[in-house]
């Protein structure tokens, strides 16, 4: 009767077993060579990947301020809707997830590419004439795939849902009868969304950081699909040591150990400036 | 007090053009006549009918479709379950596996996918030395060895899974009512009788919000399927495979009907809360 708690041991023998030990693999990989000795000769190796490091996240960090730029007022706009519109349009942002994000991906390529879809429309629209008119240029297209700004969209395009949800099932929760009694007390608009809607969204935000951050530093689909051949990113270097022609999982261990650590320091930090707020709107 | 700007909305529809704009092309030429993705040539209905006959495409939406209904299934058993004992442990004890279970759902794709294809590779390479010894000793030809597949995949699956249902089941059980389960066993029921009949359909939601949660995760993953399922594909890497060369319009057509069965869900899901809703305001109404 006592013992109810037995109840979770299968699934801490299941996470031990099959989540604790592989990430202890990845560690013992990353500081072994392939004969099997100890060695830090995968770390060493890393000092030619630095622009990796860096793009990626660069990259990742501007996709999440853009998200964050455009999740927190959609948000904020979506929780003054009426409770029947509010339900649709977040119907309507979680749809979109439902299409494989593979197809949705490669839906883009078909609207960015040099004879995509922008570009046909500009032509036919005289746009290119007249700027070639004008300038005295000789253009067809605007390049727009294989840069890194189509990476960037990419990253926007598929993780903005998981900035907007948590953040809007934040600001819902906020008592309506806060914002009232500060009215009351003579707070303008503006002061209630600084010293109290902002303040008590603060968790959400927090939490679609993360859940936007940590997908776009790891990603390998969005760059090698939007990004083309040119700009490799973190995933891209790690799924070519496990499966790819450059076959050497300890050196992909050893980038996967440290990219553990870089969101690790960054989860900390978040942390940190939440002050421990509880983080318990992940869904 | 509700406020509309005007910027407001027109903020919300230039998303939802965002968000729809890939979906739009995507729908459009799964009618196309041709293959070309970006030049309309005539409307057909080919596609439809070429999906069904590519066996490439159909088994690859098989081994998707069974290995998540499989996963979410156990996934589901095992979370509640598990769930259930976290909520009964020590808040020291909880918290722990609580950050434990909180690994595989923050962690990124790629290093949960990598280290378990770690995992499964070096095990298989251990078991396959120890059969080969064991086979020499005894004399007789045993194989304990193993490739990453169908068995592999699943327990990826259900790894990821597991994890979605606790988080989805425990706020239920901080809601339950602590004295509903002593009252049944006073009044004679069993800890398993108190269990199903008393505990279950109070979090019943929680479960069945924990399933779907799981029955999604996985129709959607490529990531960790694609570094632990060996040679076996699912539907996403089939995807991931043809970006590499062309994808045909036969993918179009699936990921339409498939985007036409969910809206179709949710619609009615939609329709049936809000009537759900609307009963409870009129008996509310009627009451007061």
């Amino acid at each position: 009767m006592r013992r109810r708690y037995l109840a979770a041991v299968p699934h801490v023998i299941w996470l031990s077993v099959f989540v604790v030990a592989p990430l202890i693999l990845v560690v013992v990989y990353a500081f072994t060579g392939s004969g099997g000795g100890f060695t830090l000769e995968n770390f060493e190796n890393m000092g030619s990947y630095t622009s990796v490091f860096g793009r990626s996240l660069w990259l990742a960090f501007i996709a999440t301020i853009i998200c964050l730029l455009i999740g927190y007022p959609l948000s904020y706009v979506l929780s003054k809707e009426g409770p029947g519109m509010q339900r649709i349009f977040i119907m309507l942002i979680m749809l979109p997830m439902w299409i494989n994000f593979l197809l949705r991906t490669y839906a883009w390529m078909s609207i960015l590419e040099n004879t995509g879809l922008i570009n046909r429309l500009l032509a036919s629209l005289g746009v290119f004439d007249l700027i070639n008119r004008i300038f005295d240029t000789n253009i067809s297209y605007i390049p727009m795939i294989n840069t890194q700004g189509a990476v960037v969209l990419g990253m926007v395009y598929n993780y903005l849902p998981f900035m907007v949800l948590p953040i809007y099932s934040v600001i819902v929760k906020i008592d309506s009868s806060l914002i009232e009694a500060a009215h009351d007390l003579g707070a303008g608009s503006m002061t209630v969304f600084r010293r109290i809607i902002f303040p008590l969204s603060l968790p959400g935000v927090l939490s679609g950081i993360t859940m936007v951050f940590v997908p776009a530093v790891s990603t390998f689909i969005i760059s090698r699909l939007l990004g083309g051949g040119t700009n490799i990113l973190l995933g891209d270097l790690i799924e070519m040591q496990f499966l790819g022609n450059a076959y050497n999982p300890h050196l992909g261990s050893a980038i996967s150990l440290l990219m553990m650590i870089i969101i690790m320091i960054c989860m900390f930090v978040m942390n940190r400036f939440g002050e421990g707020e509880e983080q318990a709107v992940l869904m | 007090m509700r406020k509309r700007s005007i910027s407001g909305r027109v903020l919300m529809a230039l998303v939802f053009v965002f968000l729809y704009a890939p979906i739009f092309v995507l729908i459009v030429f799964s009618f196309n006549s041709t293959k070309s993705r970006t030049v309309w040539t005539g409307f057909t209905f080919d596609w439809y009918l070429k999906l069904f006959q590519d066996s490439t495409i159909m088994g690859s939406l098989y081994v998707t479709l069974l290995v998540s209904a499989i996963a979410a299934v156990i996934a589901t058993v095992a979370g509640t379950v598990a769930a259930v004992g976290i909520f009964n442990m020590k808040r020291r004890h909880r918290n722990t596996i609580l950050a434990l279970n909180n690994i595989p759902v923050i962690n990124a794709d790629i290093i949960t996918g990598v280290s378990m294809s770690l995992l499964f590779i070096s095990s298989a390479a251990i078991l396959t030395k120890v059969s080969l010894s064991l086979s020499s000793l005894l004399g007789i030809n045993i194989n304990l060895g193993f490739k990453l597949g169908f068995g592999t995949l699943l327990i990826a699956h259900i790894t990821f899974n597991v994890p979605y249902v606790i988080l989805s089941v425990l706020p239920k059980l901080r809601q339950l009512d602590n004295n509903l389960f002593e009252a049944a066993q006073d009044l004679g029921a069993t800890w398993i009788q108190a269990f199903f009949k008393v505990i279950i359909p109070e979090i019943r939601p929680g479960i069945v919000n924990g399933l779907i949660i799981a029955f999604t995760m996985s129709v959607d993953d490529f990531v960790i399927s694609y570094f632990t399922a060996g040679h076996v594909q699912t539907l996403s890497m089939t995807i991931y495979a043809m970006t590499k060369r062309r994808i045909t319009p036969e993918i179009n057509a699936l990921s339409t009907l498939l985007f036409i069965t969910v809206l179709f869900m949710l619609i009615i899901i939609n329709v049936r809360q809000s009537s759900q809703e609307k009963k409870l305001k009129k008996l509310r109404s009627k009451l007061s």
